[in-house]
């Protein structure tokens, strides 16, 4: 999966559960800071993206993906 | 404190998402014309069950909330939410200091929708599809916690729970907290939406709701011989109440005083009324003695009337022997003969009727009493009926009931308004 494969994807998620258009989903943007999304939605959020890359994200790596990017990097890894 | 030195309490915005309308005009103009909301259950799971008919809200929450907050949300808050938001722009979005704004919202059983479906993601995917939202969605103070951060209310958000009785006593809280000094302004009422299978079942088998799924519409019938238990709604009110001075200074509209509550608890049984309607009565003289309002002044009861062959016989006992003679010129609805029973939001959706029916000076009809049950004695109205004041007993008053299981029982008692030198 590319990168952007794998962006679009993550921007389709968050857009279904935090309601940001995929547009602003771009690889700089803290989850927290700029796309004001918060802890809770950001476990359906990991759990959305395991089902949809195939990978698992354990709760201690969770807590270091801080941006769009840092996920895109995780996945490419792990898938 | 006596009632002439504590300062007055006055509503001044009312919200209502019901089984006959998605606001307040559209559920009082369906109610006094006489329009039920019960439907057939169209689910799948109301095959297994023997009650297969409720009356669920008039309208969807979720365009009006949003797509994305309203996936954090049980439907009872969303309800709740809408319901505030109505109630909000209609007292004129009040610029209150922060403090001084109070929420007192709740609900009967809470957000049992998102409960059942979390059991079941926890059962078929395991604990974390549980959705993280799951907890405030379940909680059935999670309305008064949306609404405090909706409107910016920091005097405290606050949920008494009291099964159906809870709406009413959630609007007796926010006006304590008026009168005590805590607020100024408070947004008060309750919610409820438990039209699910389980719900329906666990009342069903206590014998405690309506079979006559043939005839949705003439299934709910307080006071009626034929009738034979209540019919499950859904929906939520909210008023806002106000310190009167607080409303004056701003020029609000008035609706009316809200000038009392009674409280009782039965200490009888969990479920089943105290003999005689004993626990109603005191609610009632409750009401009337926090109020400094007399029998004579009271001119419509928005009935409790759960259209249960209990129930009803002892709250027309219960309203005689608190208002003696004067009950004889009171006029009773029971306008759960067209929303169904709300539950924790019957108090409230009930508390908006009796204040609309005091501005218009007329009381909602009861529909479906063909034959009235021998054993009641009050006047129960069954179209919709003028009210007008006695003479020489002063401003009119009206009572709403609502009672719960556990032996709660609560009535409220709103004035009419009658400006300083009018």
């Amino acid at each position: 999966m590319t990168d952007q494969e794998i962006l679009a994807g993550l921007a389709e998620i968050i857009d279904e559960i935090a309601g940001v258009p995929a547009d602003e989903v771009t690889p700089d943007k803290s989850f927290v800071d700029d796309l004001d999304i918060d802890s809770l939605s950001m476990v359906e959020i990991a759990v959305a993206a395991q089902d949809k890359f195939g990978v698992e994200i354990p709760d201690e790596q969770l807590k270091d993906l801080k941006t769009v990017q840092d996920v895109i990097n995780f996945v490419s890894k792990n898938s | 404190m006596s009632s002439s030195d504590r300062v007055s309490v006055v509503v001044t915005g009312l919200g209502a998402i019901t089984p006959l309308g998605g606001d307040v005009a559209s559920t009082w103009s369906a109610m006094l014309a006489g329009t039920s909301g019960v439907r057939r259950i169209t689910e799948d799971w109301a095959e297994s069950l023997p009650v297969k008919i409720a009356a669920p809200a008039a309208a969807d929450p979720v365009p009006v909330i949003g797509r994305v907050q309203a996936r954090r949300m049980d439907r009872c808050e969303q309800l709740a939410l809408v319901a505030a938001r109505e109630a909000w722009a209609d007292a004129g979005s009040p610029a209150v200091d922060p403090y001084r704004l109070g929420v007192a919202v709740t609900s009967g059983i809470g957000g049992i929708g998102s409960t059942l479906a979390a059991y079941d993601a926890l059962r078929e995917k395991g604990w974390d599809r549980i959705s993280p939202y799951t907890v405030p969605m379940l909680m059935p103070n999670g309305a008064a916690g949306w609404i405090s951060i909706e409107l910016g209310a920091r005097a405290g958000a606050h949920a008494p729970v009291s099964a159906c009785a809870s709406g009413a006593e959630a609007i007796g809280y926010g006006i304590d907290m008026i009168r005590s000094g805590r607020a100024d302004v408070v947004v008060a009422g309750g919610t409820e939406a438990a039209i699910m299978a389980l719900n329906i079942g666990a009342f069903a088998v206590m014998r405690a709701m309506s079979t006559r799924n043939d005839e949705p519409s003439r299934a709910s019938r307080p006071f009626d011989k034929g009738r034979d238990g209540f019919v499950l709604g859904e929906g939520a009110g909210i008023v806002v109440l106000e310190s009167l001075p607080h409303a004056l200074a701003r020029g609000a509209q008035i609706y009316a005083v809200a000038a009392g509550a009674g409280y009782s608890s039965d200490a009888h049984h969990i479920t089943h009324p105290a003999p005689g309607g004993a626990g109603g009565a005191y609610s009632i003289s409750s009401a009337l003695r926090d109020a400094g309002v007399s029998p004579e002044q009271v001119v419509h009861v928005n009935a409790h009337a759960t259209s249960t062959p209990e129930g009803d016989p002892l709250e027309a006992r219960a309203i005689e022997s608190a208002l003696g003679e004067a009950a004889a010129g009171v006029v009773v609805s029971a306008t759960k003969s067209m929303t169904g029973h709300l539950l924790g939001g019957a108090g409230a959706v009930e508390s908006v009727a009796a204040i609309l029916a005091l501005r218009d000076r007329t009381a909602p009809p009861t529909i479906n009493l063909e034959d009235l049950d021998d054993e009641v004695t009050v006047d129960v109205a069954t179209t919709a009926r003028p009210l007008a004041p006695r003479p020489g007993q002063g401003p009119m008053a009206v009572l709403n009931n609502a009672f719960g299981f556990g032996g709660h029982n609560v009535t409220l008692a709103f004035t009419e308004y009658a400006p300083e030198g009018a």
